[in-house]
């Protein structure tokens, strides 16, 4: 479903990511772990486009959403091009990003109807399908600003969800949020993972969950893969120091 | 001609002049001015945030342009410049167009500073929903951003306000212009001009208190 | 059609003296009063604070052109004195940019001094101490920005002494071109603002170099800005990292 292939990204002159080479299956949950600047996060925003690849390619189904070919040459990709590709992928942000002018069921309509062309009684029912999901169907006249994190969160997660995604991108969504909220969420993301077989890429410090409903964790460090093996493997088996270090010191937090 | 400092029956001959016809230009080109200005200011703004280089860079030259040099020069500029085009606007007009273009430039800094205290998370929110440009643009920037702005443009209608009175360099009869004219012609001039002064003071006071009322409504960007 | 370039950019360079002489004397002035009452709105006593609130007030709530008739034309019956028009026009640009500058200063030495206040206090300087060492040259530093743009207004303001028959730069261009040359006037108006454009770069380039030398006090880099010379030279990158439009 998704491919990243010999991926060089650079900041000036900070390399973040060195030829990176991995692949996602589809219907595929794979959690990315690792210390703060190691590039975890870099992945998601370029699968999202909002950061380019400094050189290498990166595929999306059957489709490449870093360049286009002319001719017999692979050229970056318009931005057209890219908003295509992109459509498939969906993304839940630390911080919700909700649209504060907006109340909860526009936040959710309002992308499937300019975005996919849904006429608006269409995406008004799928938006009360998805907060029925959710758990928050009595908060579809509700502001943003009047709802808890949590809640914040999963309205974030039905607006995603809203689009249909093939591939689902989680970029440290519970980093932001009370702990205890922070169960309500990982519940609910668990329960989409097994219930639809959208792909998942998700970047978290919540071992414990990575550790359930992951089918692969991946270990970054420095802008390499380290470790790239199923929870149970890399948890309790790592073959590399600098996970045993990094895990050791994250599972001691608690 | 009058030896005393003030004569009362002077002040109040002059003064339907100055505070009615006066009043009701200045307010004419205030409003028609800010109008013309926050329109064109968003314009502005906008062109300058565009990818194209050339329209970014030739905005921004205009609006230092504008921006640096004398209002008055400007409308000198206008009103001379205009008939050669054979456009054939009153002295008001001329007036309102030169302020408008001059608070403009003003105007594009404001919003310019609102746009960019939209959180970036927004923008990106708006990408990975795929929504297209000119929706998240209108439908999610402007939204925030506007708002937060209104009471620096605010502030600057009230400097407007004050400026008009340059207007009487082209013969509008504003409160100033009014009271210039009455005062040369009869040769006494602490009347009307301490009615233009007091009434512009009134006037901008109580403005400002709007102004610092929709601030507690709306919070500030500078 | 350019024949009488000469003689426009001539006239109108000679008014070029008096726009500077007005600048720059409102220039003095203003700090000063900029200073003087921006402190005192900040004074322990709470009547200096009303009074120099008042004084912001009526010079930021009125009108330049009416200021400037009032000290040309009513000053004098009140007085008695004839007043020198390029006098007047200073001291109206110096009093009437001092309240905008006392705001500047006052605004300043606030933001500093929240910061600071406690550290100076714990030190056990006397408050004259604490604003001489402490507060001022941080402060200076976050003026100079402001202060730019305002002396910048105020040469601007500079072309309203044209009101008063002052024979600065407007001056020459309106009362002795633009009646013998009409036809030209979009040319005499382009040089008129060419020069002050031109006046109004020096005073940027002046500012930068003040807001270095006070940044030396405090060990401070100068802020950002989009100054012609700056812009220039710095290079866009521009594939944009950011989701910017």
């Amino acid at each position: 479903m998704i491919r990243f292939e010999d991926v060089v990204k650079r900041f000036g002159d900070h390399v973040v990511l060195d030829g990176l080479n991995f692949t996602v299956a589809p219907g595929e949950f794979v959690t990315l772990i690792g210390p703060s600047g190691s590039g975890k996060t870099t992945i998601l925003r370029l699968l999202m486009t909002l950061e380019q690849v400094s050189s290498g390619t990166i595929h999306v189904g059957d489709e490449c959403l870093s360049h286009v070919r002319r001719g017999e040459k692979l050229v970056p990709a318009d931005e057209k091009h890219q908003r295509q590709v992109r459509k498939r992928i969906g993304m839940v942000f630390q911080q919700f990003n909700l649209f504060p002018n907006m109340k909860v069921l526009q936040n959710l309509t309002e992308a499937p109807i300019r975005a996919l062309g849904l006429s608006r009684a269409e995406a008004e029912e799928r938006a009360h399908e998805l907060l029925e999901l959710v758990g928050l169907s009595d908060k579809v006249n509700a502001h943003p600003t009047q709802l808890s994190g949590g809640q914040q969160q999963r309205v974030a997660i039905a607006r995603a969800l809203a689009m249909r995604p093939d591939v689902l991108l989680l970029d440290e969504v519970t980093s932001a949020l009370d702990p205890e909220l922070v169960a309500g969420v990982l519940a609910l993301l668990k329960d989409i993972a097994n219930t639809t077989d959208i792909t998942f890429l998700c970047v978290t410090h919540e071992m414990g969950f990575a550790r359930d409903v992951s089918d692969r964790v991946m270990m970054f460090d420095n802008g390499h893969v380290l470790e790239d093996a199923p929870p149970d493997k890399l948890f309790s088996e790592p073959d590399h120091q600098r996970t045993r270090d990094f895990l050791s010191a994250v599972l001691e937090r608690g | 001609m009058n030896d005393e400092f003030w004569q009362w029956d002077y002040f109040w001959e002059v003064f339907p002049t100055v505070v009615g016809d006066g009043l009701l230009i200045t307010l004419q080109a205030t409003v028609y001015g800010s109008i013309i200005a926050y329109v064109l200011g968003l314009v502005f703004a906008l062109l300058r945030r565009s990818p194209i280089r050339v329209v970014s860079t030739v905005t921004w030259a205009i609006i230092e342009f504008i921006r640096s040099t004398p209002l008055l020069v400007q409308i000198f500029f206008l009103f001379f410049v205009f008939p050669d085009f054979g456009i054939r606007f009153d002295a008001l007009t001329t007036g309102v167009i030169a302020l408008g273009l001059h608070y403009a430039t003003y105007a594009a800094e404001v919003y310019r500073a609102g746009i960019e205290a939209v959180p970036v998370g927004q923008w990106e929110a708006a990408t990975a929903l795929s929504l297209p440009r000119a929706r998240t643009w209108r439908a999610v920037i402007l939204p925030q951003a506007i708002p937060r702005v209104l009471p620096a443009l605010g502030n600057y209608t009230i400097s407007m306000l004050k400026e008009t009175p340059l207007l009487l360099v082209i013969g509008v009869t504003d409160i100033a212009g009014a009271a210039f004219q009455q005062g040369s012609a009869a040769f006494r001039y602490v009347e009307p001009i301490t009615i233009a002064g007091i009434l512009f003071l009134v006037l901008s006071y109580s403005a400002s208190l709007l102004v610092r009322w929709l601030e507690r409504r709306v919070g500030t960007v500078h | 059609m350019f024949d009488n370039l000469p003689l426009f950019v001539s006239t109108v360079a000679e008014g070029l003296l008096l726009t500077v002489e007005a600048t720059v004397g409102g220039i003095l002035i203003a700090t000063v009063l900029s200073f003087v009452f921006g402190l005192a709105m900040l004074s322990r006593s709470r009547t200096v604070r009303v009074l120099a609130r008042i004084y912001v007030e009526i010079w930021r709530g009125t009108s330049e052109v009416v200021q400037l008739l009032w000290i040309y034309f009513v000053l004098p019956v009140l007085v008695g004195y004839r007043v020198v028009p390029l006098v007047a026009g200073i001291v109206v640009l110096g009093l009437n940019f001092g309240a905008y500058g006392a705001e500047i200063v006052r605004g300043a030495v606030r933001s500093v001094a929240k910061e600071q206040y406690e550290g100076a206090i714990a030190l056990s300087l006397s408050p004259a101490q604490r604003m001489r060492r402490v507060i001022l040259p941080q402060a200076l530093v976050e003026m100079v920005p402001p202060f730019n743009n305002l002396f910048i207004q105020l040469l601007k303001g500079s072309a309203l002494l044209t009101i008063i028959f002052v024979h600065e730069m407007t001056y020459q261009a309106r009362e002795v071109l633009i009646d013998r040359h009409i036809d030209q006037a979009w040319l005499i108006w382009t040089i008129v603002l060419l020069f002050y454009l031109a006046l109004s770069i020096l005073i940027t380039i002046g500012m930068r170099a003040l807001e270095r030398w006070a940044g030396k006090l405090v060990g401070r880099k100068p802020s950002k800005t989009t100054s012609f010379v700056s812009m220039v030279l710095r290079s866009r990158t521009h594939r944009p990292t950011e989701v910017s439009p």
